[in-house]
């Protein structure tokens, strides 16, 4: 298929000082782009850097703040994502929109803009999937296809309307190697007919493989533009995850004890299409010590949470382990009773219900630790509201909860002062295992510190702390102790002082065993 | 132009008090203007159809009656919506709760004995219970939508009923009528006071009513039916499980339907027939919401629609219109009371710019 109405010799796709701001918050800052035809263009970054907002942006999702978009040399503004596929965009997202119990011709027909009859939408589609080398059955039920399979649809849906420029999300993060390379090839003949590619990923070897340029985020900025294969790895990744802060070394007054949480060779399939398995993960935290987990969002951290905290327990009691006792099939509660506490990473939702009083969030997180104390009338089970009004006064004054009011409802604090009372709820049980996921995600500075203290300070009077973080700052603060999780496996734990942010930006790439140098970088 | 629905950043505590009244106070408007194209005076149909009823005793013990399986399937139907699971099928367990309730003075008609009027009640419950059963393993196992189930399973009772009083447990005495046995005196739930007909069954409505405004308000088990109503997440985070609670329940409101359909069986009809209820099940899921899914006030929201079902049968007498009358009044009712509860939470914004922004980047 030609390539239609290719005429200037310009950028294909000129992007200038667009911004987008959240309230204060700068998502993107001034970024410049700029795609040429027929490149596959990288845009690099951590989770949080921008490239979700970037692209969301430039496909008419959301609407910038200030800034220009020009389309070949012409300024245009993308008003929805019918108008980015006018002028010739086409975007495939990392979580596609199908629906299951129809076939692959009627989901792409649904995508559709004019009226096409079925058949033609089948014959259409099934020419271009074996023209790009991407086979699909257009009367296949997409609740039978592949994730892989899946992916195709949407790729097949954005080929249908002939862009010259197509977005890809993440793309090979729920593909399996055989699957990424058949859309490698994909990739080369889109560029072979010049047509562009902005290829939007963390995974520095698929980078330095495929595209000709890169575009680097960090916090919103534009941190760098290169040609990725003449860069190193560690240069990638200190682009994009900064190296800017010197690594902080422990003050070494941590007494370091028995290992109190470990996970031995724990193996956890996907629980759905879009979930990571866990692959053979063997950790211990000591008494005294703070392991971060440091990672990309999205390789395993929170099926890695679930499977410590025991709200999804494993098949093998030994996997995980509590102050040395197997627990790995028991449930939430039986943890909590050994003296574990858990803060997960959502906080609506999850880690508190938004809509009941702060006082009946603690008696979600601990009416079996604390039944004693906090229920009463024998098998009726009656909430003692006295009691756990008491405990929610004191951990409000603990960990300085700001909030309206005696209890109000959970919904109406800040992120901070809920995210310190959730924290709070835990360490006033004073656990001797802490398993914390994202402990400051969207939190404010002043919140932050308070928490990262209060965790640095649970492990020094002598509790085992493990801290999933995406925030490498925050790893530098608290942790003792470092390990890297990537596609649900876990790397060695090393000493916090002795990684580099470097080194860690190179695990997060998941180059194991070839972060030693530049030499390792060109995979292939 | 497109409707959107904006949530609100604060929902307003008056009027969530007020709602049900302002959905009653429109249903009467829109009711009075239903009478006048039927060519009525709306003033005197619906004097006859809401305040007749209410004038004399006897008729007071005849809406006791009318709302006492309404209140009973509805505070069941609470704790199930309140957790977050859809039984649409009280219906059909009201049913199966009356037929195996039944058995006894039916089957076993000669055993006469104290102990039949309790056990009669407990195999009620466990009837409504069982059937329930099957929508809340259905969901519990395979994953499959309760509300679409649990009210097929509805038509599968209404049929079972028809059949079992035509066939195997129809009245050899009967003269070929499609009825039971009327049930012996020991089987025949008493009446409650000595001023009229109103029966146990509304006794029980009134306890169940307020043992479970006290498990909702006080317990734990209370607390974890309202958390894994809000999040199955943070309920499962809180160490409770969405499985059980789909059991629990779908069980305790079958079984409190069943009870609702042998008392109403014992205590106003006394024998079987092909049809027995007036919809009571689906009308308690207006009184459910109407009660704002709160024991106490489906006790006040139980009374209000028993007296759409006698203001039905009195305004067909007295100004001679359609009982089918009564359906659309209750769904006036559930229509507003509906959109009352969306309009606390929403408001509606009408959106023009979106359209205007297509057709003007429409053109290059």
């Amino acid at each position: 298929m030609p390539v239609k109405g290719q005429t200037a010799s310009g950028p294909l796709l000129a992007v200038s000082n667009l911004t987008k701001l959240f309230g204060s918050f700068a998502a993107c800052n001034a970024i410049n782009l700029q795609i040429e035809p027929g490149e596959i263009h990288a845009l690099l970054g951590e989770n949080g850097a921008g490239k979700s907002t970037l692209v969301k942006m430039l496909f008419g999702v959301l609407a910038p703040t200030a800034g220009e978009i020009a389309w070949q040399g012409e300024p245009v503004r993308v008003a929805s994502p019918s108008d980015a596929r006018k002028l010739g965009i086409g975007m495939v997202f990392q979580h596609f929109s199908l629906f299951e119990a129809l076939t692959v011709a009627e989901n792409i027909a649904l995508s559709m803009d004019r009226n096409v009859s079925l058949a033609r939408v089948a014959d259409e589609a099934s020419r271009l999937s074996h023209a790009y080398g991407l086979p699909l059955d257009p009367k296949a039920h997409v609740a039978d296809l592949s994730v892989g399979e899946r992916q195709r649809i949407e790729i097949v849906r954005a080929l249908l309307q002939n862009p010259q420029l197509i977005i890809l999300d993440e793309p090979t993060s729920v593909l399996t190697p055989q699957e990424a390379d058949r859309l490698f090839e994909t990739l080369q003949k889109l560029k072979a007919e010049g047509r562009s590619v902005l290829y939007i990923s963390h995974r520095l070897e698929e980078v330095q493989r495929i595209c000709d340029r890169a575009t680097v985020l960090r916090h919103g900025r534009v941190t760098g533009a290169c040609d990725p294969r003449a860069e190193t790895p560690a240069s990638l990744a200190r682009m994009m995850v900064g190296s800017d802060v010197a690594p902080v070394t422990p003050e070494g007054t941590n007494i370091k004890g028995d290992v109190q949480l470990e996970a031995r060779h724990l193996s956890v399939p996907a629980r759905t299409p879009f979930a990571v398995s866990l692959k053979n993960i063997c950790l211990k935290v000591r008494a005294g010590e703070v392991l971060a987990i440091a990672g990309v969002a999205g390789n395993g951290q929170s099926e890695l949470f679930d499977a410590l905290s025991g709200e999804y327990p494993v098949a093998d009691d030994n996997a995980v382990q509590i102050r040395q006792r197997p627990v790995g099939t028991r449930n939430i509660n039986a943890r909590r009773l050994m003296g574990a506490g858990f803060v997960p990473e959502e906080r609506h939702g999850h880690a508190a219900v938004a809509a009941l009083s702060l006082s009946d969030n603690l008696v979600l997180a601990r009416s079996q630790s604390d039944k004693r104390a906090f229920l009463g009338g024998g098998f009726l089970k009656i909430i003692r509201q006295s009691a756990v009004k008491a405990a929610t006064r004191r951990i409000s004054e603990a960990m300085d909860v700001r909030k309206s009011g005696e209890d109000p409802p959970a919904g109406s604090l800040s992120g901070g002062n809920l995210q310190k009372f959730i924290v709070g709820r835990e360490l006033d049980r004073q656990p001797s295992v802490l398993v914390v996921n994202q402990p400051t995600w969207g939190v404010d500075a002043g919140a932050a510190s308070r928490i990262r203290q209060a965790l640095v300070d649970l492990a020094k009077a002598g509790s085992a702390v493990l801290v999933i973080s995406q925030d490498l700052d925050e790893i530098f603060e608290v942790a003792t102790e470092i390990a890297v999780i990537s596609e649900g496996r876990l790397s060695d734990p090393y000493p916090a002082w002795e990684l580099s942010r470097e080194k860690i930006g190179l695990l997060m790439g998941g180059m194991y065993a070839k972060t030693e140098g530049a030499g390792a970088a060109h995979a292939h | 132009m497109r409707i959107e629905l904006e949530k609100r950043a604060q929902v307003s505590a008056l009027f969530s008090i007020l709602s049900p009244f302002i959905a009653f106070a429109l249903t009467m408007i829109f009711g009075g203007i239903m009478f006048a194209l039927l060519g009525k005076n709306p003033a005197i149909a619906l004097y006859s159809f809401f305040v007749e009823p209410l004038s004399e005793v006897w008729s007071l013990h005849e809406l006791a009656i009318k709302a006492a399986p309404l209140i009973l399937i509805g505070v069941g139907l609470s704790v199930c919506f309140r957790s977050n699971n859809w039984n649409i099928g009280a219906e059909g367990q009201f049913i199966m709760g009356a037929i195996a309730g039944s058995i006894l003075p039916v089957v076993f008609y000669d055993w006469q004995s104290p102990m039949v009027l309790p056990m009669m009640m407990v195999l009620g419950m466990l009837g409504g219970a069982l059937f329930a059963a099957i929508p809340a393993f259905l969901k519990a196992h395979m994953n499959t939508n309760e509300i679409l189930t649990s009210l097929m399973l509805v038509y599968v009772a209404q049929l079972f009923l028809d059949w079992i009083v035509r066939g195997p447990w129809r009245n050899p005495q009967g003269m070929n009528f499609p009825e039971t046995r009327t049930f012996a005196a020991d089987a025949i739930l008493p009446e409650m006071l000595a001023s009229g007909r109103t029966h146990w069954g509304f006794g029980f409505a009134i306890i169940a009513a307020v043992l479970v405004w006290f498990m909702m308000r006080y317990t734990l088990r209370g607390f974890e039916i309202t958390v894994l109503g809000q999040s199955a997440r943070a309920g499962r985070f809180a160490g409770f499980s969405s499985r059980k609670m789909i059991w629990f329940s779908m069980l305790f409101s079958g079984a409190l339907a069943g009870l609702a359909g042998i008392a109403e069986v014992s205590g106003a009809i006394q024998q079987l027939r092909p049809v027995i209820s007036p919809g009571y099940g689906f009308t308690a899921i207006i009184v459910a919401f109407l009660g704002r899914l709160n024991p106490l006030g489906i006790i006040a929201a139980g009374l209000v629609l028993a007296l759409t079902y006698l203001g039905g049968e009195a305004a067909q007498l007295s100004i001679g219109v359609s009982e089918k009358v009564t359906r659309v009044f209750q769904g006036l009712l559930l229509f507003f009371v509906l959109s009352c509860d969306t309009l606390i939470h929403y408001r509606i914004r009408l959106v023009w710019e979106r359209l205007a922004a297509i057709k003007t980047d429409g053109s290059h």
